[in-house]
């Protein structure tokens, strides 16, 4: 397993932050903190009991073996779990020092604010400006504030100059990597704080998988990003902090440990993360 | 190894006698398939054959004579098909598809389970029970045959075919958008009206002609309810003609000019039923090619 060494312009760039990561510390705030979440679906536990923090405008990876519950970590911080029955979380997924597991938060705006990018590109069956369109006129914007909208959010998307002279075709009419950033466009364009990505270039061939990634880049001033990926060159690449996760003997997933990503791959602490890392294990 | 030799040898005559059952079964499934194909084109042939001579712009027109005088039409019939069908169809649709939403919504749910229980039982009672039982809820009561009570046992034949297929058609769709619709804040109601309705538009729609076909076709509960007419009535309380009832009196007359009209217009409710079809078809097959289809 190679791990991409970092560039050396991004030491005269941005100093301070690689310094930081060097000491695995952490100086922005943070934005989302998971305290002793479990998730359960009825009597199986597929989570169990993770702390964790993730900061402002920057890109969290969440690795380990297929199984080991990433996924269903990540659908919990936007209750996604909410929808499959028998599933209930338990601890605290606090946001900007609410804790959105409460019965008294509405779940609706909990998805306002913490958007979400699936595995495989999921467009609706609608035109292309209808798609990024969707979750504005969900919260009432119309007319020529919706167009306006639409535009910035293909542009922040860096999908604008591909669509832009065909926004009314369908959605199903562009290639898989597109499909994949205008979700991320429809997902950007009620303004979340939080983007959660579940695997978002799996589906999609090296080059699209680029773009994606190049995208999040992007992105990450703006928003705060909790990326699973199965691919560890990704989560090398893209994100600030990886989480490693695996499966205990019960079979939930638990942290295992979670760091600058430099730090997890350069240097880990834990066997088990240098194991998966270097790829003698998952 | 040559391949003489190789189909002397023993997994040779394995892999000829696995080609012959191949080439059997083949065969058995071509055969029943056209078997399953023969009757529709036999009888729309034969329909057209001995319908399509009477068929005239004054039989559509024209209202029906008595026996022996020449021409006459089933105009009457026609309104009064479009009449019985059209009003069913705005008593069944919005129940039908709002129940099929539901049940596909909350499909463990006891209401979710009771309403195909329900609407699976109501499909199989036989069409002529439900005319008896409509003759007995509007008929009587109001005390004349009526096109009203000719669309209310209509909407009964209509409404499991509607909740079924919208049902069927809604799960068809994949979860995935409505999990992307549901990440985005949208509630429910609106991920099932905006996402999962549109995307299922098209097996919606066709359920719809589906029950069209249906209801269009019921003789047996209309001898209860619209009961007939020889005149033109476009009064919801009046009792109306339909088509299939007309071809029920005129087959089972002995003039031979009554038979021949019976199946003329067979051929009319067939080629109706069938230019709805289309029609209905080549509208979702546009906006499918302006939208794009489902994607599993």
């Amino acid at each position: 397993m190679t791990v991409a060494a970092p560039v050396p312009a991004m030491i005269t760039t941005r100093p301070e932050v690689l310094r930081d990561e060097r000491r695995g510390t952490e100086p922005r705030p943070t934005k989302l903190a998971l305290r002793q979440l479990s998730v359960y679906y009825g009597s199986f536990r597929a989570v169990n009991e993770i702390t964790l923090d993730v900061a402002t405008s920057s890109v969290t990876a969440i690795i380990g073996p297929s199984g080991c519950g990433k996924s269903t970590l990540l659908r919990a911080i936007n209750r996604m779990t909410d929808l499959v029955p028998n599933a209930r979380a338990t601890g605290e997924i606090v946001l900007d020092g609410a804790n959105i597991l409460d019965p008294q938060v509405d779940v609706v705006e909990v998805r306002r604010r913490v958007g979400m990018v699936f595995q495989r590109p999921n467009p609706f069956p609608k035109s292309i400006f209808d798609n990024v369109a969707y979750g504005p006129r969900l919260y009432g914007v119309r007319g020529k504030a919706l167009g306006d909208v639409v535009e910035q959010t293909l542009r922040g998307a860096a999908l604008w100059d591909e669509v832009k002279d065909k926004l009314r075709q369908s959605a199903y009419a562009l290639s898989g990597g597109q499909q994949q950033r205008l979700c991320i466009a429809r997902a950007m364009a009620v303004e979340p704080e939080v983007i959660l990505m579940d695997e978002p270039a799996s589906a999609l061939d090296p080059r699209a998988t680029l773009l994606i990634e190049e995208l999040m880049r992007q992105l990450k001033d703006q928003y705060t990003i909790v990326i699973v990926t199965h691919n560890m060159q990704q989560a090398a690449r893209v994100s600030d902090q990886t989480a490693f996760l695996t499966m205990g003997d019960d079979r939930a997933g638990y942290l295992v440990e979670m760091a600058a990503t430099t730090e997890i791959f350069t240097n880990p602490k834990n066997k088990l993360t240098e194991d998966y890392v270097s790829g003698r294990f998952g | 190894m040559t391949v003489a030799e190789f189909a002397t040898r023993k997994s040779g005559r394995r892999v000829a006698r696995r080609k012959l059952v191949n080439r059997v079964m083949l065969t058995l499934t071509g055969a029943a398939a056209i078997v399953a194909v023969a009757p529709l084109i036999w009888i729309v042939g034969y329909v057209v054959i001995r319908g399509a001579p009477a068929i005239s712009l004054d039989f559509l027109t024209n209202l029906p004579t008595p026996v022996g005088i020449a021409g006459g039409g089933i105009g009457n019939a026609i309104v009064g098909s479009f009449m019985v069908v059209g009003l069913g169809l705005v008593f069944a649709v919005p129940v039908g598809l709002l129940g099929g939403l539901y049940a596909a919504a909350r499909p463990t749910s006891r209401l979710g389970i009771a309403i195909r229980f329900a609407t699976d039982t109501l499909a199989g009672v036989p069409s002529i029970v439900m005319g008896i039982f409509a003759y007995t809820i509007v008929v009587l009561p109001q005390g004349h045959f009526s096109a009203f009570s000719g669309a209310v046992v209509l909407s009964f034949i209509m409404l499991p075919v509607l909740v079924r297929t919208t049902e069927e058609m809604l799960k068809l769709v994949p979860g995935v958008l409505r999990e992307g619709s549901l990440a985005l804040g949208a509630p429910e109601w609106r991920t099932s009206l905006r996402v999962l309705v549109p995307a299922a538009i098209n097996g919606i729609l066709t359920g719809v002609m589906l029950a069209i076909s249906r209801a269009a076709g019921e003789a047996a509960p209309m001898l209860f309810t619209a009961f007939g007419n020889p005149f033109m009535n476009t009064d919801f309380n009046q009792s109306v003609a339909t088509l299939p009832h007309t071809v029920f009196v005129y087959a089972i007359s002995p003039y031979p000019d009554w038979q021949a009209k019976a199946w003329a217009t067979a051929l009319v409710l067939i080629v109706l039923v069938l230019t709805l079809n289309l029609a209905a078809r080549s509208i979702t097959a546009w906006r499918m090619r302006r939208l794009g289809t489902i994607r599993a």
